[in-house]
């Protein structure tokens, strides 16, 4: 199981300001953290960055990747920011996570950039209309932008299929909809197609002490049905260890009875 | 169209662990795939094969074995010595039998100096090995691997009830160490988990899964030597990486195929032939299963495995 560490965001006030003043230290401690935790890539969330957001994601590129031998996930709209964040990255730890395409046309350029970098892609299974209503819907949409993804140079192990996950406080059904989805992207390609999730979503909007547990259960079953990475909260070890536990149910994992603490 | 072989290839590695020092230094392990399928992956080195002696006389080997070095084996050093000169080993095995308590009991301080007598006779890197008495060898291999410091050797072995002190040791005085548990894959996991979380290098690590002899469970032994290659080499499981051990001699030369007479059991063949028949073939099967260094006794039986491992490689 790929865990993308999502502390590090423009949500957070503590790395807004930090990105404001250009402080590197808390956000490489935050970085470092979640990679000691286990995180496989730092998700780096600056938002629209409308302003100088070349500058600012060059900076955090290069700032985090000082302090952490792990591949990135870049997360912005910005197109030019991105670009810029993919060309000071470092690949001898990995390749660049892009976050991500979709089928809104917008989201194209992410492709081109994915194959010019030589970058794997996050494709959001989103239209330009409504949510999507079920996992069929999600497939349709997933089939286009690997038909797309094609035509740009971008090899499919490269991508990987995201179903949007939905909040359980709202749209209760929808959640059971992404579990099927991550299912059935698998069978759109052999070798079956590599899925992922923002976990944190499914969690959003219910009283904070029962997202862990809402986020984790929910992994789990995602993880059974054969999902690759999750962008998730590394630093919640309640959330890793059942990563652990059913990564070993999986067969992915041997045990130990120390298993917990690898 | 024309047949294209197919080929696995794995993100994990065996760990490379060499042993010995200066010319005659060795190393075992370094490879990325199942053993000796080297159109896969890298097998940079050949299984080991080292002779095993005592440190009194063999008195519980069987006469099959046991006169083949009835000249020398009233002296470690001397057996030693013809082990490394005579029959041309690559290594050799101590095994200091004398300390266990049924069997003379004989204290820290004798195997130390057993430990450097040998040590100073012959050239081609040791490995010392206790008496299997989980009190006796915390005590014995300490002193052992302090009376063998800075020569690089192979202690062992360090098990569930004994690890901290001999894991202690090793690490003081630089030694590579066997870390053995009794059949089981996860108890083996669990001893490596634990010895690496006392700041022993993982690859400095070796497994020994515990050995059985063909007919006496031989294919549990084999299930879990293959089973610890994969998880090693398909799980990339870091702790599952370390080179194995098959510690042959001592479960070979003990069953009644390799004891009862000929004229208990005529229709069997001739005694010598079929002990060395069965050295040789549970060896040669922990090597097919992924062992990268044997303890062996009998000359032939050496002689054949070194010529189905160059055959192989």
């Amino acid at each position: 199981m790929i865990i993308i560490g999502e502390k590090i965001s423009v949500i957070a006030k503590k790395v807004r300001e930090a990105m404001n003043a250009r402080d590197p230290k808390p956000i490489q401690e935050l970085a470092l953290a979640q990679w000691k935790a286990g995180a496989h890539f730092i998700d780096v969330n600056i938002g629209p960055a409308e302003e100088n957001g070349e500058d600012l994601m060059k900076w955090m590129v290069e700032s985090i990747q000082q302090v952490v031998q792990a591949p990135l996930c870049l997360d912005t709209t910005n197109t030019s920011a991105l670009e810029a964040g993919l060309k000071v990255h470092n690949n001898a730890w990995g390749k660049a996570l892009i976050n991500s395409t979709s089928n809104e046309p917008d989201r194209f350029a992410m492709l081109e950039l994915a194959a010019k970098y030589n970058s794997l892609c996050i494709a959001l299974t989103l239209g330009k209309g409504s949510l999507p209503a079920d996992a069929e819907e999600r497939c349709g949409i997933a089939a286009e932008i690997m038909a797309r993804a094609a035509e740009y140079g971008v090899p499919m192990e490269d991508l990987y299929l995201d179903p949007l996950i939905l909040q359980v406080c709202t749209m209760q059904d929808q959640t059971m909809h992404a579990i099927k989805a991550v299912k059935m992207f698998q069978e759109l390609n052999d070798p079956p197609m590599k899925t992922i999730v923002g976990l944190s979503n499914v969690s959003n909007g219910v009283p904070k002490d029962m997202r862990s547990l809402i986020d984790r259960v929910y992994l789990s079953l995602l993880m059974y049905e054969g999902l690759t990475a999750a962008i998730a909260n590394p630093l919640d070890k309640d959330l890793m260890n059942v990563v652990k536990t059913t990564d070993l149910f999986l067969g992915n994992t041997l045990y130990a009875h120390s298993y917990l603490e690898m | 169209m024309s047949f294209v072989v197919p080929k696995e290839s794995f993100n994990g590695k065996v760990l490379a662990v060499d042993f010995g020092k200066d010319d005659k230094a060795l190393a075992i392990g370094g490879e990325t795939c199942l053993p000796f399928l080297s159109f896969e992956g890298e097998v940079p080195n050949k299984p080991v094969i080292a002779y095993e002696i005592q440190d009194c006389a063999p008195d519980d080997w069987p006469d099959t074995v046991k006169n083949v070095y009835k000249e020398v084996s009233g002296d470690p050093v001397t057996w030693a010595k013809y082990c490394q000169n005579e029959l041309k080993a690559k290594a050799i095995a101590l095994r200091l039998a004398s300390t266990h308590p049924d069997r003379g009991d004989r204290s820290a301080e004798d195997a130390a100096k057993t430990v450097k007598d040998v040590l100073s006779a012959v050239q081609v890197p040791l490995i010392i090995l206790g008496s299997n008495h989980i009190e006796k060898d915390a005590s014995v291999l300490v002193a052992a691997a302090q009376a063998a410091s800075a020569n690089n050797c192979i202690i062992g072995k360090a098990q569930e009830g004994n690890y901290k002190t001999i894991v202690a040791a090793a690490l003081a005085h630089n030694h590579k160490l066997i870390a053995m548990s009794e059949l089981d894959i996860n108890l083996a996991k669990q001893l490596n988990i634990l010895i690496t979380q006392m700041g022993f290098d993982k690859a400095k690590l070796i497994t020994d899964p515990m050995c059985a002899a063909l007919g006496y469970g031989l294919e549990y032994t084999y299930s879990v030597m293959e089973r610890i290659r994969l998880a090693g080499l398909a799980q990339n499981d870091p702790t599952m990486q370390p080179p194995i051990v098959g510690d042959v001699g001592m479960y070979v030369w003990k069953i009644k195929e390799t004891v009862a007479s000929e004229t208990d059991v005529p229709d069997w063949g001739t005694l010598e032939d079929r002990g060395i028949a069965w050295e040789t073939v549970t060896a040669t099967s922990m090597v097919l299963a992924g062992t990268n260094l044997l303890i062996m006794r009998h000359p032939k039986a050496v002689e054949n495995v070194e010529k189905t491992i160059s055959e192989l490689v």
